[in-house]
């Protein structure tokens, strides 16, 4: 395929789109979809037949809107109106008001701070195409950066564009995206591999379950490029069972971009040729790690092995291999087309770009965001975030999952790039972004984590298998009032020998939340050991009469 | 071995030695005799990495790196016994010893077990952490052999020897985290097992008296440690 003929796809389809004076766009990732956004639409276009307004208004399926507090979602022409809550039965008074004023009572105001503070790179077609749709990708310039990379630049071209701008790994890590991809490209190598790692387990995290759903021809083109640049043919997308929506669309997007050419034998009528498999996995939180996630698909037991060597060199089947998060392959396309130095641009000094998270705890907009790095905690959570449910007191943000840490009230106004979550005890992680009130209880949060991490050890170390058995018997022992200090102390040491002795990263962080909540809440911890309290009134002590001597 | 193979240096606790590229710290440690507590090592099976006893140190890296899985690099600089790493193997064998039922008095491996003259080498007195006093059972329906999940501590031993020198590949693991076990076939008692060729190799590599001959008493079952290293010889002299 020419690129004249791609645009023309393009073309057809934005005229096909532009004939029609509405666009009635309603959210049917997962979130709206649990609220009946399906029901929604199917009423709003019943709505449009019974008032004779087929002529002037289309009816689509649209990606994560973002704000899932409010769902289900509809927008009419994106941004002319947006409509929050939005229930079958209000579709024939939003259709009957399409050419009038909006309608006031499910209206949610378009320039509100959690849609202005944003800054969509990754995110840039969420809500505005349908996911299961090739022609509105292509509409909006899609494919193009791929085109040009295989027409007009080297392999290395494209390394050097993802080196100067800046892109660290979205998976958590933060690698450099441009020396990762440099490292496999040099590996010496037959056959190389590209992966793209949705394996999101961390929980309260679904930024890239919602890329999926919203977007999935971004990552397949992210994906194709990379395999470009780093001399591979073949790539995985290694996606949870537990995501039956994304795999669905992911999958018909594959076959839609197959059919367009976009992958395959000689993508774009030239010598590159590549294809995209999805591996499906089976709920175990460890596969996200590289090595584990490598020997899953290669149809063993999912446990990882230490490294070096890196997949860089040996991944799967020994072949060199590219791994690489959803969000990194989905903003692989938009730096290419709108150049490094503008990606480069936004962040700060070591941290560039932007990054997306997902809102979710005790805050009044939960959701799917997308902001510059750099922006502030404090930022996110009032401005963005609208501030704490019920108008409670806020306590702590929980960023990177169980690898991560919380961050108290004091460290509000830092910065969220890679360097300054390190420097509080927490990392940046995936995304996820659990925000808590004064009633959470810091021990009882902990807890909680340690108690994910101990059941998806995979028990291949012993450091990890039973140290974090261990410790969470003891946070449980300190919520119920039971510990001692001497417990306290233990806890203490087995995070340290956990941390220093685990093989891969799930036992390495998994200590991360008691460290940070014993760093910033010891006073709650020694309230639960010394005076039997639950300062936020969580965790339940039994008090035992002492006996009358 | 090909003649493109290259010799590196190292520093292995303030010695000298030379090695090829492709050899591990700890092959070429025992090489020097310079010794490095494993567990889940044998020589004969492929690496596993899971046990943590080989961490060593390597200047300029913050983390500790298991030397069974770790090639060698020119000018490498390894410490295998400082303070902070015997701090760890103590406390690391601390864990395995509160994870099961470790009851040395009543075992039939006492005298002969990797685990209890591991504790002595790194000179375990106690265990502080809490015993966890897990309830496992003891398969003994095999006619030769004893699968006691009380002794076991997941090394994977007779899993790589069952299936990488025997070839039958009878014993498996399942679950995880602290749930894991050795099975035998789907998880079917050993003693109905269709693919066991009742060859007794996982015995003989077992670290501890998790498997056991049948028949043996405390303090009888001494396992044949010579087993896998004649085989290996053998094999790689029929090459």
């Amino acid at each position: 395929m020419t690129p004249e003929d791609f645009k023309k796809i393009g073309e057809t389809h934005r005229k096909k789109r532009d004939g029609f004076d509405y666009t009635i766009n309603v959210c049917t990732a997962a979130a709206c979809v649990s609220l009946q956004s399906d029901k929604v639409k199917d009423e709003l276009t019943r709505q449009v037949k019974e008032q004779d307004k087929k002529d002037v208004c289309r009816i689509s399926g649209t990606g994560c809107l973002g704000l899932c507090a409010s769902g289900p979602l509809v927008t009419i022409n994106n941004d002319q109106a947006l409509y929050g809550g939005v229930k079958p039965e209000d579709a024939a008074e939003i259709v009957k008001n399409i050419d009038k004023k909006p309608v006031k009572r499910l209206q949610i105001p378009a320039d509100m701070p959690f849609f202005a503070r944003q800054t969509k790179i990754a995110l840039e077609h969420c809500g505005k195409t349908d996911p299961e749709v090739i022609g509105d990708y292509l509409a909006l310039e899609g494919y193009e950066a791929l085109y040009n990379c295989l027409t007009t630049m080297e392999p290395v071209e494209v390394i050097d564009i993802m080196v100067k701008s800046g892109l660290r790994g979205r998976g958590g890590g933060g690698y450099p995206v441009g020396l990762k991809w440099s490292t496999v490209h040099k590996a010496v190598g037959a056959k190389k591999f590209v992966i793209c790692n949705a394996d999101e387990g961390d929980p309260g995290a679904f930024m890239d379950r919602s890329m999926l759903e919203s977007d999935p021809h971004s990552i397949i083109e992210g994906m194709a490029i990379a395999g470009y640049a780093v001399g591979a043919s073949h790539g995985y997308v290694y996606i949870r069972g537990e995501y039956p929506l994304a795999i669905k669309r992911l999958k018909a997007a594959i076959r839609q971009a197959e059919r367009q050419g976009f992958l395959g034998k000689n993508i774009c009528e030239t010598p590159f040729s590549f294809d995209v498999e999805i591996r499906l996995g089976a709920g175990a939180f460890v596969c996200g790690e590289e090595t584990a996630l490598i020997a899953s698909i290669e149809g063993r037991r999912g446990t990882p092995r230490p490294r070096p060597p890196y997949p860089a060199q040996y991944g799967i089947w020994g072949h060199p291999t590219l791994i690489n998060n959803v969000e990194t392959f989905a903003n692989i396309s938009p730096i290419v087309r709108k150049g490094a130095d503008y990606y480069a641009s936004i962040g700060t000094e070591r941290s560039k770009g932007t990054k997306v998270f997902a809102l979710a705890g005790s805050i009044n907009n939960t959701g799917l965001i997308e902001v510059p790095m750099g922006i502030t905690l404090r930022e996110i959570v009032y401005d963005i975030g609208g501030g704490i449910l019920g108008g409670k007191k806020f306590k702590a943000v929980q960023t990177g999952g169980p690898s991560g840490g919380c961050i108290p009230e004091e460290y509000l106004d830092m910065k969220v790039d890679y360097e300054s979550l390190a420097q509080v005890g927490s990392i940046m992680g995936s995304g996820g972004m659990i925000v808590m009130d004064e009633t959470s209880c810091m021990v009882d949060v902990a807890k909680y984590f340690m108690d994910f991490c101990q059941s998806e050890s995979c028990g291949k170390c012993a450091p990890c298998r039973v140290g974090t058995a261990q410790m969470y018997n003891l946070l449980n022992l300190i919520s119920q009032g039971k510990a001692t200090m001497h417990d306290m102390e233990l806890l203490e040491e087995l995070c340290d020998v956990v941390r220093n002795t685990s093989l891969c990263g799930l036992g390495q962080t998994a200590a991360n939340p008691v460290l940070s909540t014993i760093r910033f809440f010891r006073d709650e911890y020694l309230a639960h050991i010394n005076d039997k309290k639950c300062l936020a009134g969580v965790c339940v002590i039994e008090h035992k009469e002492e006996p009358v001597l | 071995m090909s003649s493109s193979v290259k010799i590196k240096t190292l520093t292995i606790d303030e010695r000298q030695v030379g090695a090829r590229e492709d050899q591990t710290i700890l092959e070429v440690a025992r090489e020097n005799g310079i010794r490095i507590p494993t567990l889940c090592y044998l020589k004969g099976l492929s690496p596993y990495g899971g046990c943590r006893m080989c961490i060593v140190e390597i200047a300029g890296s913050p983390k500790l790196l298991p030397s069974c899985m770790t090639t060698v690099e020119e000018g490498m600089v390894v410490s295998t016994q400082t303070e902070r790493i015997k701090k760890y193997r103590r406390s690391l064998l601390e864990l395995y010893f509160s994870e099961r039922n470790h009851v040395c008095s009543v075992c039939a491996t006492n005298g002969y077990c990797e685990l209890q003259s591991m504790a002595q080498e790194v000179e375990m007195t106690h265990v502080h952490f809490p015993y966890m006093y897990p309830h496992l059972e003891v398969d003994a329906t095999h006619e030769r052999f004893v699968l006691d999940h009380n002794r076991c501590i997941s090394c994977t031993r007779c899993v790589r020897v069952c299936e990488e020198v025997e070839g039958a590949h009878t014993l498996d693991i399942k679950d995880r985290g602290i749930d894991v076990r050795i099975i035998t076939d789907l998880d079917q008692p050993w003693g109905e097992s269709e693919t066991c060729t009742q060859c007794g190799k996982c015995v003989h590599v077992c670290p501890t008296g998790a498997l056991i001959e049948r028949g043996k008493s405390v303090g009888e079952m001494s396992k044949r440690k010579q087993l896998l290293p004649y085989l290996t010889k053998m094999r790689e002299a029929q090459k």
